[in-house]
């Protein structure tokens, strides 16, 4: 068990976390404005975009794998542009994945995004409007402090589906020790390889870490819905006071 | 150039909005009428939170749509009271009332934050979330947030609509104080007889999408022609101004049109200006003044009209006391032994009389 721990090459996790951070950010920075688009849109164009958005949550990520390996490798459209600026083919590297990532995580970010800013109404944007604020000054000072539960809920989705994601990177990514080969891969090989006590490792650590993202959401979530119970009563006590 | 110059055609489905209208840019216009027949949507029209198939807005002359302009809510300086709460959930109080406040240029500032803290009564909620108010708290401080963005215009959707009794108790006190202490006009949304009664001063009927009347609310409560003289609770409401005090008898006498009327002592200074409500079933008539009776509020009036009444044994009689004018019901029986007719004068024995404000 010790010489399995010592011999543990702990890269792979590293670049899990490196590539779900990279993937999570990006993916918030697009999906929040494209959620707002989708939500403030009429019903015929909300469907088509929610429906496209969600696409790669039913396709099996083999197909997935597949058209990012088209679209991304040397006689790809991206993977030809992408040379052209000389920064060589996109498949089997680091940012081919983060763009891969990016695509198969995309429901998972849009998704409580978009249930977020149905969920704040038309209300809140109107008074804040007749309060003077403009529409941008409203999406930040009103809209996305509202939505916070939902952001943190599609921070903490993607992240965590990127980490645990398998067969989008075996097609897309390979498995190059230091660029490609994240956790979900390497614990694969040493399946492959008969070395089980570095998989059971690996997949235990994966295990607990899933665990805690999860506890995380429910307990971040559970803390919203407690604040407006705590509060339930003072709000009742402050009824009765203002009766006096 | 003190008014509120209004026209928007509308059209959503089945229902149809043409209003054309000048209001007075002073005082609580009540924006009047059944459900359905426009009022919100004709409020949300003059805020710009809904974009009419054509509309002219201009306020004191100022225009904020027409004329190749079309103000975006953010730009026209309005303040807006929802029917349910609208306090923002993640700012307390406080922040909720420097919203407005910050986006207020400061040459454009006209209230006080103290001042609207003060006059709405929220120095103890201050530090409180909106979740922890009572619903008339919650329409206190939508009140304040929207005093203080300095409105030019002060729009009211039914602020009461969604509060128990007690919660409009409460608020009312507020909205006359707003009235005495602030020179915003305000349009008021309401289908309540009672709260126009207490807080209006002119009127704007509406009925499916058009205007009825409009005019002040003395005249369109006091018009037979109008739904509202045929309620059961038909009434007028004449403003006057407190003149003297009994100490002996605890009365207070106004002077209104016509002369004065006592009611149970107030205390107020003279000069004073007081409402009061005279229903329609507490009028009676007489060709001469009573000599020996216990009725004391007794005003020469012109009959300036009769009408028949839903209930056939009684008629409705509008009376003009020399500019404004009450109503009285009295039965077909008395008006034929009385011999009434329209021009006449007699003598309005009024029994009982309510403060209003």
């Amino acid at each position: 068990m010790s010489a399995a721990l010592t011999d543990l090459d702990l890269s792979p996790v590293w670049l899990s976390i490196k590539l779900a951070s990279v993937t999570t950010l990006i993916l918030l920075l697009i999906a929040i404005p494209l959620a707002w688009f989708i939500t403030s849109r009429q019903r015929r164009w909300k469907s088509a975009l929610t429906a496209l958005a969600t696409l790669p949550l039913v396709l099996p990520p083999s197909v997935l794998g597949f058209y990012m390996l088209m679209l991304l490798g040397s006689n790809g459209p991206l993977g030809q542009l992408s040379q052209q600026l000389g920064l060589g083919s996109l498949a089997f590297t680091f940012p081919g994945l983060v763009i891969a990532s990016i695509i198969y995580s995309f429901p998972f970010a849009l998704q409580p995004l978009q249930n977020a800013f149905e969920a704040i109404g038309r209300r809140p944007l109107e008074a804040a409007a007749t309060l003077r604020a403009s529409p941008l000054d409203c999406f930040l000072t009103v809209v996305l402090p509202l939505a916070r539960p939902g952001i943190l809920t599609a921070a903490v989705l993607s992240f965590a589906h990127t980490i645990g994601e398998f067969g989008v990177i075996l097609m897309i990514g390979g498995n190059i020790p230091g660029e490609t080969r994240v956790l979900s891969v390497a614990i694969y090989d040493h399946v492959e390889a008969l070395e089980y006590q570095q998989a059971y490792l690996l997949s235990g650590g994966m295990l607990v870490f899933s665990f805690l993202v999860l506890f995380l959401l429910h307990y971040l979530n559970g803390a919203a819905g407690r604040h407006t119970l705590t509060t339930a009563p003072l709000a009742a006590a402050n009824g009765r006071d203002s009766s006096r | 150039m003190s008014a509120i110059e209004l026209d928007f055609t509308l059209a959503r489905g089945n229902f149809q909005l043409q209003v054309a209208t000048d209001i007075p840019a002073r005082g609580v216009t009540a924006l009047f009428g059944p459900s359905g027949s426009g009022k919100t949507t004709l409020l949300r029209c003059i805020a710009g939170l809904e974009q009419a198939d054509s509309g002219r807005l201009r306020v004191n002359g100022e225009i904020w749509q027409g004329e190749g302009i079309n103000l975006p809510v953010h730009r026209r300086a309005l303040g807006y009271v929802f029917q349910e709460s609208s306090l923002f959930s993640h700012l307390d109080v406080r922040r909720n009332l420097l919203y407005g406040l910050k986006r207020t240029p400061a040459t454009e500032r006209r209230i006080p934050f103290a001042e609207a803290v003060q006059l709405l009564n929220l120095e103890a909620l201050l530090e409180l979330r909106p979740q922890q108010l009572s619903g008339g708290q919650r329409q206190r401080a939508a009140i304040a947030r929207a005093l203080l963005s300095s409105p030019k215009l002060l729009l009211m959707d039914e602020p009461m609509a969604s509060l128990d009794l007690q919660g409009k108790a409460e608020i009312l006190p507020y909205l006359d104080s707003i009235h005495e202490r602030l020179q915003i006009p305000v349009i008021y949304v309401s289908h309540s007889p009672e709260e126009v009664v207490r807080i209006a001063d002119h009127m704007l009927l509406l009925d499916n999408g058009r205007v009825q009347a409009n005019g002040a609310l003395n005249q369109l409560l006091t018009r037979t022609d109008l739904p509202l003289a045929h309620l059961d609770e038909a009434c007028a409401v004449v403003d006057g101004e407190i003149v003297e005090h009994d100490r002996q008898y605890h009365l207070t006498y106004l002077a209104v049109a016509g002369g004065k009327l006592a009611i149970s002592q107030l205390a107020k200074p003279i000069g004073h200006r007081a409402r009061i409500r005279i229903l329609a079933r507490d009028v009676s008539l007489a060709r001469q003044p009573a000599q020996q009776s216990s009725i004391i509020n007794v005003l020469p009036v012109q009959v300036a009209a009769i009408e028949p009444s839903h209930d056939p044994a009684k008629l409705l009689l509008k009376l003009d006391m020399g500019g404004d004018f009450m109503l009285a019901q009295i039965t077909a029986k008395s008006a034929a032994l009385l011999a009434l007719q329209c021009g006449e004068q007699v003598y309005a024995q009024v029994k009982s009389v309510a403060l209003m404000r």
